[in-house]
């Protein structure tokens, strides 16, 4: 996966990494403790403090399914899909013994009644993509590693989906929804079969489940967002069933308070529903949840709540539908559209999160400080509705200031553009809206940046539009009746051609813009067109200037393979080389450059200076896929490495994304020198587990999706 | 958890005059009380002394108008034809007035027969004055010349015969007793002295001069005449200071603020412009009904008069400070101040526990409506164009616009129809009310014809967009010329600057494309 060498590719995605697909067992013990599953560990966070307490190491799979032990609430199960059921005390952390199954396990349950026996979902031994419930009688055994052989089968072909399968009333039965049929096995007598019809021709496919505590009744969820109570079921045939309907979309998760009293629903509308057993007609909502609800979870006194959300997030919720704490990840929004960004203040990465915000996420401290709320709208949910998305956003060189562009598409001729300017205000600390320019462009802006000279009286800022024209705005001075607001400062355009990038030097001086085949230098201080710039045939795919003392080089690609090196003291062509470099950027600490090449669905890596087209530093097949963004981020530390390849990391970090993560290109000297310790060997386990993990995650949502 | 996010209204770019201070201080007038006199008003000029009396020149005869009576006090009516001129001397008991039939003729302001008449010019004597020592009076005839008369022994003192053409304007120095200046036709101005027998400065303004003005200090000298304002420094010899031509049609009179600081000219055009005296840009504009002949201020700049034509007196009297604060004063009677203090004034002691009481946020009612989705009701309690617009906008958003417009009677439906058409062609709001418009006419097709209302404001709407859309296509003219204009003179790095030119009329195109859109559906 990576060579033996300093530099290695670490994947990164906060605390509750990717929680959207691991925390699907989130439970509670005493109201203290929260449990959820999050890659290939456990973890354990304070309902209170929000902080992670524990993470309970030692699958090597994703972890698929939490389970609270129903004779000793200290003690956990887990399962994963490397085959094994593992026994924690998760309020110390340790692992106490491990039952290995051999098979994938996809969920996990247990019931009071039924002591020393297990229930999981495997997948059929012919068949991967069908799913038994399988019995595992736990062995009684001192060993530490035990292995669980005696198996029964309960029912088979079911759905992985943990949500669909669970307990009645004191462990009697088993109810497991698949498709369009529910199916209930009772354990003293035979099993039984209730059967949903699809007359009507609706979607009403069994989403989720839940079962009454104390009564026989089971709540299934509905992909038409129909909940239905099911009663009767133990006599033959003459079942009967009412419907509640509140959500327009697939339920996703049901749950019954641990007296039966209420029922929790929720799907993707992001509203927490509690409907009052007996008296459906009462309910109560938590509605603006942020995202999805993807599973709902109650603590055993039934004082908490907690529900997990599409976008790498849990909320616990206290009983009285009120929010008490959120704990939360890197927002995993749909895509990232806007590039990636380091605020020049917090030093925060800075991307897509939530819809219509710009999430602020800590590298040092691998936390999500803040969302900024870009589009200020409120968020309605509908299949088919056209959002605002932030599509572009830049910071100038003190974070001062950050222009955002958002839009929408509604019609194919229609393009809804907003232009907004934020200023740092140091008594909130946050960004405050400071300028709307409605429509600053007739079609899609492709590249907006600041100019990020460090001694100019007044900021630029430039915007590329497809419209064949770039604008500069600039800061007009405060009026007598309002502050300063920004303006339009010149508008520029160049034989009707239609720009794609724009930069600034180092220094401010010059703004290069290209227009298809040609770079364009223009002097910001008079608008006037210095020279002009051309390597045909290819357009420029990007722009970028040397830093430091190479702030006389401009260095362009061509969609036609070719890196091109200008020297702008000479304009004249210093040299070129023949790359598909798909992104280039420009380290604003060093002098060095990296561009990413993608080459037979993966992505190499070059690292170089303008002043020598020799790389520095070369990494043949980085990552699957193409890198769409990437940014150097400073160290906050500087390191002292004097190794020739190494020295580009020394002053900062490559953090870049693929299709969907985010990786960092590390240099992991500490590793390197104190490979024997093992301590260090954790470290260096963690970083490769990591690797596969989001690798596997990526995986399980497509699964999910398809 | 977040609560709802309330509905964005945009600020919109105010359209029209920028509020500044001068706008509101012009502005803060009544509405202007008109009284018709006989013929046209040529001159208004109010007595120096309290209660600042003014009087009217108009037709055959002069009106005495007190401060605030809307009758005249007194009226002069021994005239054997037009009146011209009526002027109050510096006490304010005597007044002095040209008529048609060249004789001049001075009132006591309590009698009614003229006290003496000045009989010497040929022809109708359009200027008279007193000078500043009282007992001469100074006249301007369209016989060329301009005499000075003694008022005690009505005998002829002197007379110039300078001028070229008619005199129809002049002005007596308030300063010193010998200074007066004359403009006529004949497109000169000149300042006369009486120990001398001519002028002593003559300055061409250019066109027949139609009033003069000095200024409190006279130093300088402000003339009109065709469609400029010219200063004159009479320091200087009658040097040119500045030249203005802001009207388009003659300026027919001029007036000074009562502070000075300000400069107001009255034109054919039935505009009165008001100046900045240091920098003689306009700062304010009126606007009258008819072509406007003569101007005064009163003192302290209480009132404005205008004559007319049409022989409308328009009286405009400033607002009093009250009536100027009232709309602050019109507002919902709020709460007593004991409802604010209450319980805010209890000191907590050492060991409490303070609970800060949760900021409640309110919504507008639209948004109210918007949370709870009654998309229809949302839209109605939208009331300002800004707001409407914004829930427009809001709705669209959510997709559910065309639901919101839909299953209206006939009452509801023409109140959207009156807003459309209200506000469809202000171009901040077009490109969000063209789409609705669509939408409304997509809805309500079948229906068309069954409500007269309905049908009349259809074809309204109709009319307006053929306005509209020839309206597109002149600018759209003016482009093209300015296009071609800028091709053939400007060089080759010029070109930017098209661009920006291009950019203003940039609205204008997209409104454009949408008006014809919505056409094709009639």
């Amino acid at each position: 996966m990576v060579e033996h060498g300093d530099i290695r590719v670490v994947h990164r995605g906060g605390i509750a990494r990717y929680c959207r697909f691991l925390c699907e067992r989130g439970i509670f013990c005493c109201c203290r403790f929260l449990l959820c599953g999050s890659g290939y560990e456990v973890k354990v966070f304070s309902t209170s403090t929000e902080e992670c307490i524990h993470d309970l190491r030692a699958h090597t799979d994703l972890v698929t399914g939490v389970l609270l032990r129903p004779s000793n609430h200290l003690q956990a199960y887990s399962c994963s899909t490397d085959g094994t059921v593992r026994l924690w005390d998760y309020t110390d952390g340790i692992l106490i013994k491990t039952y290995v199954i051999g098979y994938p396990i996809y969920s996990i349950y247990t019931s009071a009644n039924h002591s020393g026996v297990l229930f999981v979902v495997t997948p059929t031994s012919d068949k991967r993509s069908e799913f038994q419930l399988v019995a595992v009688h736990l062995p009684q055994s001192g060993d530490q590693l035990v292995e669980a052989r005696e198996f029964s089968a309960v029912l088979s072909d079911v759905s992985s989906n943990p949500a669909a399968t669970s307990f009645g009333r004191g462990g009697e039965y088993i109810a497991s929804a698949k498709g369009l049929q529910l199916e209930v096995y009772f354990f003293k007598k035979q099993k039984f079969f209730l059967k949903e019809d699809n007359k009507k021709g609706g979607k009403n496919t069994f989403t989720c489940l839940a079962c009454h505590p104390k009564d026989d009744c089971i709540a299934t969820g509905h992909e038409d967002g129909k909940i239905r109570l099911w009663r009767n079921f133990n006599h033959k045939k003459e079942y009967t069933y009412t419907t509640l309907h509140w959500h327009h979309s697939a339920v996703s998760s049901l749950c019954f308070t641990p007296e039966g009293t209420n029922l929790l629903s929720g799907g993707i509308e992001s509203v927490l529903v509690q409907w009052r057993y007996n008296q459906e007609s009462q309910r109560d909502f938590l509605p603006r949840l942020g995202a999805a609800i993807t599973h709902i979870a109650v603590s055993p006194d039934g004082a908490l709540f907690c529900t997990s959300h599409s976008d790498n997030k849990i909320t616990i919720i206290r009983s009285s539908i009120q929010v008490s704490a959120v704990i939360q990840g890197l927002v995993k929004g749909d895509s990232v559209r806007t590039d990636l960004m380091v605020d020049p203040r917090s030093k925060a990465l800075v991307l897509n999160g939530k819809p219509g915000h710009l999430q602020f996420y800590s590298l040092q401290r691998d936390k999500l400080l803040y969302n900024l709320d870009i589009v200020q709208q409120e968020y309605i949910h509908q299949s088919g509705l056209e959002q605002f998305e932030v599509v572009k956003a830049a910071f100038d060189a003190y974070g001062n200031w950050l222009a955002t562009v958002e839009e929408r598409k509604q019609k194919p001729t229609e393009l809804e553009l907003n232009l907004k300017l934020w200023a740092f205000d140091e008594q909130t600390q946050s960004f405050m809206l400071n300028t709307t320019i409605s429509a600053p462009h007739e079609a899609r802006i492709t590249a907006m940046c600041f100019c990020h000279s460090t001694d100019s009286q007044t900021t630029v800022l430039v915007s590329v539009s497809k419209d064949g024209h770039f604008k500069a705005w600039q800061l007009a001075p405060a009026t007598h009746t309002e502050g300063p607001s920004w303006s339009c400062d010149f508008v520029g355009a160049y034989h009707s051609l239609v720009p794609e990038c724009c930069c600034f030097s180092a220094d401010g001086s010059l703004l290069a813009v290209s227009f298809q085949e040609v770079v364009t230098v223009w002097s910001p201080a008079s608008w006037e067109l210095l020279t002009t710039l051309s390597q045909p045939p290819g357009a420029i795919r990007n722009l970028c200037f040397g830093q430091l003392t190479c702030s006389k080089y401009l260095l362009g690609t061509t969609d036609k393979n070719l890196l091109c090196c200008w020297n702008l003291l000479t304009c004249s062509l210093e040299w070129s080389t023949s790359m598909d470099v798909s992104l280039l950027l420009s380290d604003p600490f060093s002098e060095n450059m990296a561009a990413f090449c993608c080459q037979a669905g993966c992505t190499d890596l070059f690292v170089f200076k303008p002043s020598e087209p020799r790389p520095l530093f070369s990494h043949k097949a980085v990552c699957l896929g193409k890198v769409t963004r990437a940014v150097f981020a400073p160290r906050e530390k500087m390191l002292e490495s004097c190794e020739e390849t190494s020295q580009w990391l020394n002053h900062s970090q490559l953090y870049f994304v693929t299709q969907y993560m985010v990786n960092t290109q590390h240099n992991e000297a500490t590793w390197h020198y104190s490979r024997e310790a093992l301590k260090n060997m954790g470290l260096c386990i963690r970083i490769f587990t990591d690797t596969f993990l989001v690798y596997k995650s990526v995986y399980r949502l497509r699964w999910l999706m398809s | 958890m977040a609560s709802f996010k309330p509905t964005k209204i945009p600020i919109y770019p105010k359209l029209g005059e920028k509020v500044t201070q001068d706008t509101v201080y012009w502005k803060n007038y009544k509405a202007p009380v008109q009284i018709k006199e006989f013929g046209a008003v040529t001159n208004i000029h109010f007595s120096p002394v309290a209660p600042h009396n003014y009087a009217v020149t108009a037709f055959t005869r002069i009106h005495i108008y007190g401060p605030f009576s809307q009758e005249p006090v007194k009226s002069f009516t021994r005239f054997k034809d037009t009146a011209y001129c009526g002027r109050y001397r510096s006490d304010g008991q005597l007044l002095v007035a040209g008529c048609e039939d060249s004789v001049v003729r001075l009132f006591d302001v309590s009698g009614k027969v003229a006290l003496r008449m000045f009989k010497g010019h040929t022809k109708a004597v359009h200027v008279t004055d007193f000078t500043s020592e009282r007992y001469h009076i100074f006249t301007g005839s369209d016989d060329y010349t301009c005499r000075l008369w003694d008022i005690p022994n009505a005998t002829e003192l002197n007379t110039y015969q300078e001028h070229t053409d008619y005199i129809r304007c002049g002005v007596t120095s308030k300063l010193n007793r010998d200074l007066f200046i004359t403009g006529s036709y004949d497109h000169t101005l000149k300042l006369f002295d009486a120990r001398v027998d001519k002028s002593v400065i003559t300055m061409d303004h250019g066109q027949p001069v139609e009033s003069v003005l000095l200024y409190p200090s006279e130093g300088l000298v402000v003339s009109a005449g065709g469609r400029y304002v010219k200063v004159w420094d009479l320091l200087k010899g009658g040097q040119p200071l500045v030249s203005l031509k802001n009207h388009h049609k003659t300026v027919t009179s001029l007036c000074l603020s009562s502070n000075g600081q300000r400069l107001l000219s009255a034109s054919l055009d039935r505009h009165v412009k008001v100046y900045n005296t240091t920098n003689f840009r306009v700062v304010h504009n009126f606007d009258y009904a008819a072509s406007v002949l003569s101007l005064a201020l009163a003192p302290d700049d209480e009132s404005i008069i205008v004559g007319m034509t049409n022989g409308v007196l328009s009286i405009k009297h400033r607002k009093s400070p009250e009536e100027s604060k009232e709309v602050s004063h019109q507002q919902r009677r709020r709460p007593s101040y004991r409802v604010f203090v209450k319980g805010k004034n209890y000191m907590p002691k050492q060991d409490d526990y303070l609970v800060s009481k949760p900021v409640r946020e309110y919504l507008t009612k639209y948004d109210k409506h918007l949370k709870k989705f009654n998309i229809s009701k949302a839209l109605d309690s939208a009331l300002k164009p800004e707001v409407t617009v914004a829930v427009i906008k809001e709705l669209d958003r959510r997709g559910t616009l065309k639901n919101a417009l839909a299953g209206r009677d006939e009452k509801a439906l023409s109140e959207l129809l009156h807003f459309i058409t209200k506000n469809m062609v202000d171009f901040r709001f077009a490109p969000v009310l063209v789409p609705a418009a669509n939408m409304i006419l997509d809805i309500y097709r079948s229906v068309i014809g069954q409500s007269p209302v309905v049908d009349r404001q259809l074809l309204y709407l109709q009319d307006l967009l053929q306005k509209e859309i020839n309206y597109q296509q002149e600018l759209l003219d003016v482009l093209g010329m300015l296009d071609t204009l800028f091709a053939s003179s400007v060089p080759r790095k010029e070109l930017l600057y098209l661009i920006s030119v291009k950019k203003h009329f940039g609205a204008g195109f997209k409104r454009q494309t949408k008006t014809h859109d919505l056409t094709l559906v009639f």
